[in-house]
């Protein structure tokens, strides 16, 4: 996993709750296995009917093309469990999302990739958002995963929490499977315990 | 202490606390499918990483592949590259494939269950949002991403904090034609899309009680559409009887053993929940979305709302959604033309759904200009219909009768309908664009769609059943 400790770049402000998986990537219609993360971040809502750019979507906007930061509303990525909902988000070096709150799932697969979701408290948030309103794509914000700093245009430092351990996975990069990896031991007695307790949990076994 | 059933699980498998605080959480049993699968296949082989428990995994092909009669691997071209990465990952790896042709092949979380796969108590995880279908015979089930997929088949462990503990109680007797699938809209329309994130949820109460095994599926279904990782109902004679003979339930003295544990699968009296909510079912009508998010429900006899009667902060995506499904506030929903029906997906496919469709069907023709649809949820379950004579019934009227799949849910086998269509859906998400590039999805049960099928317009099933329509 690609480590985070700091990103300098545009916050784009994209100002809806409950924004989906269906939406940030989209199933296209004719999919592959490698598939191109990079056009599939919000990919129908980028076009028009006619197939051409919106020039009206806010990630279509010439400050906002090579936005690093996204700012949102609460339950972001909502629905589907699908990871390419992150993965679009880094293809296009997206490496920072600010919302009031993420879906479950979702904040889980952004821990999993090295793609910062940080939580503001509304009253925060709704700060936040006006002075990336503002700004309008002119001047780059700073998120420190380090010091817990967001910093920029428009007013004093705002400081966000993420819990510890969460925070040294992103700065490390640590492996997930290598963290748990290291618990084997621990697995492997607990499944001779379970065999025990629970026999027919550990084994699998088609009675015809 | 007095525990709750979600306490009980958790703690039994809880194998140990990482670095990190999270707890490892084992899972019994793991179910993949084609979409996210090859990822996780991939990733393992670059780390040299083997699958810890092959034995305890399975996978379905399910989200891409064709419904058309005598499909194979090629039918749906977008589906093949997955289907094929998938079976060559099984058999690398040694995990029990139900393939393409395979006479159980279906929908995962219908799948699972019917055959005896998830167990009362056990923990259960598949790389899919609605993995907690199965809570409906008393497992405790996560969806999951695909990173946590391959740590999963790495290490048979999840890596979870403890998510807080809701009880949701559903009081009173369902009328005549309602179902699970209106309870469940219900319920997300009063908490919202996000009330139980963060949660585990444990329905329970006497319209609950009542309900068969298939319905309390399609309840912990929806579980994730108000946000909620994990849902499901204590497992009572009713889910015993219905799991006892399943092919991989335990048999004889192990049968005796397992049920003797099963029997203690509950909350104590005197458990506390973080959260409780009380929903009395009594007086429920038939359900169905006017909106966009699986929130924006109304009874049957409703009308699209007044965006004054919408709270502040859902007014800006109410007027967005009538916009989208090209409805205007005061619209009755009941006799909107439609063009698709969809009766199918892992909320609404299995068997007793397929009845009670057939039921309204019967004798009658779908619409003139309607394309409606029955995939059932499971290749078993598509037998047991034909063997009921259900295939007949559906085919006389008009409908199109698919071999099992996701199919038109999500499209992603190709079953998608035309820009601008309207569709009574028995799915689990009303997404703009989901079931096909605009689209216009509004869910539903399965009564309700089969008499939307023969109306032509959104129907209220009590009224076509009683020649009032």
């Amino acid at each position: 996993m690609q480590p985070f400790t700091s990103h300098t770049g545009i916050a784009v402000p994209l100002l809806k709750d409950d924004i989906n998986t269906d939406q940030i990537a989209p199933a296209l219609h004719s999919r592959g296995l490698k598939e191109d993360y990079k056009a599939m971040l919000f990919n129908r809502a980028r076009q028009r009917e006619d197939g051409s750019e919106d020039p009206d979507f806010v990630l279509n906007k010439p400050q906002f093309r090579d936005a690093g930061i996204l700012v949102t509303g609460n339950n972001f990525g909502a629905g589907s469990s699908r990871e390419s909902a992150v993965w679009s988000m880094l293809a296009n070096n997206i490496r920072v999302i600010v919302a009031k709150s993420f879906a479950d799932i979702y904040r889980e697969n952004c821990l999993q990739n090295g793609l910062l979701p940080i939580v503001l408290a509304a009253e925060e948030a709704d700060a936040f958002t006006a002075r990336v309103v503002a700004v309008n794509g002119a001047a780059p914000f700073t998120i420190d995963l380090v010091t817990q700093r967001i910093s920029g245009p428009g007013g004093a430092d705002v400081a966000f929490d993420i819990a510890g351990a969460e925070r040294t996975r992103l700065l490390e990069g640590l492996d997930d499977i290598g963290l748990t990896l290291k618990h084997m031991d621990e697995i492997v007695s607990w499944e001779e315990r379970a065999a025990k307790a629970q026999p027919w949990l550990q084994e699998t076994h088609d009675s015809r | 202490m007095a525990r709750t059933l979600f306490d009980k699980i958790w703690d039994f498998h809880r194998v140990g606390q990482r670095a990190d605080g999270r707890d490892l959480i084992y899972i019994d049993r793991h179910v993949l499918h084609e979409l996210h699968a090859h990822h996780a296949f991939a990733q393992l082989e670059k780390q040299h990483r083997p699958v810890h428990r092959p034995g305890l995994t399975f996978a379905v092909q399910d989200h891409t592949v064709a419904t058309k009669p005598g499909r194979d691997d090629a039918t749906n071209p977008s589906g093949t590259a997955f289907i094929q990465a998938m079976r060559e990952g099984c058999r690398k790896t040694g995990i029990r494939l139900f393939d393409v042709d395979d006479p159980e092949q279906g929908i995962s979380h219908v799948v699972a269950p019917e055959l005896g796969i998830v167990l009362p108590g056990a923990t259960h995880a598949v790389p899919d949002s609605h993995a907690s279908t199965v809570g409906g015979v008393g497992a405790l089930a996560f969806g999951c991403g695909t990173s946590e997929l391959a740590h999963i088949l790495a290490t048979q462990v999840m890596a979870l904090k403890r998510p807080k503990r809701m009880r949701v109680r559903l009081d009173g007797r369902l009328g005549a034609h309602v179902s699970a699938k209106d309870v469940a809209l219900r319920l997300i329309a009063e908490l919202g899309v996000a009330g139980a994130r963060g949660y585990a949820v444990e329905y329970a109460g006497e319209a609950v009680r009542a309900m068969p095994i298939e319905q309390r599926m399609t309840l912990c279904n929806l579980n994730i559409e108000m946000g909620g990782r994990s849902g499901f109902v204590a497992p009572d004679d009713a889910a015993f009887t219905w799991l006892k003979g399943r092919p991989y339930v335990p048999q004889g003295a192990m049968w005796d053993r397992a049920l003797a544990h099963w029997r203690t699968l509950s909350s104590d009296e005197d458990a506390a929940f973080d959260t409780e909510v009380l929903l009395d079912c009594g007086a429920l009508e038939p359900q169905i979305t006017w909106g966009t998010d699986p929130s924006q429900v109304v009874g049957i006899s409703g009308h699209v709302p007044a965006p004054a009667a919408v709270e502040p902060n859902r007014r800006a995506a109410a007027e967005s959604a009538f916009a989208y499904m090209g409805l205007t506030p005061g619209t009755p929903l009941a006799g909107l033309p439609v063009d698709r029906v969809f009766i199918g997906s892992c909320t609404n496919s299995r068997l007793p759904d397929l009845q009670v469709a057939a039921a309204v069907v019967r004798g009658r023709r779908v619409a003139e200009g309607v394309v409606a649809m029955v995939v059932p949820g499971s290749s078993s379950v598509k037998r047991e219909a034909e063997a009921a004579g259900l295939d007949r019934v559906f085919r006389d009227a008009g409908f199109f009768w698919g071999e099992s799949g996701c199919s038109m849910c999500a499209g992603g086998n190709g079953d998608r309908g035309q820009p601008g269509e309207r569709c009574v859906s028995t799915t689990n998400r009303n997404f703009e664009n989901r079931q096909g590039p605009k689209v216009r999805t509004h869910l539903a049960s399965p009564a309700t769609a089969a008499a939307t099928a023969i109306a032509g317009r959104i129907a209220d099933v009590r009224q076509l059943l009683s020649g009032a329509a």
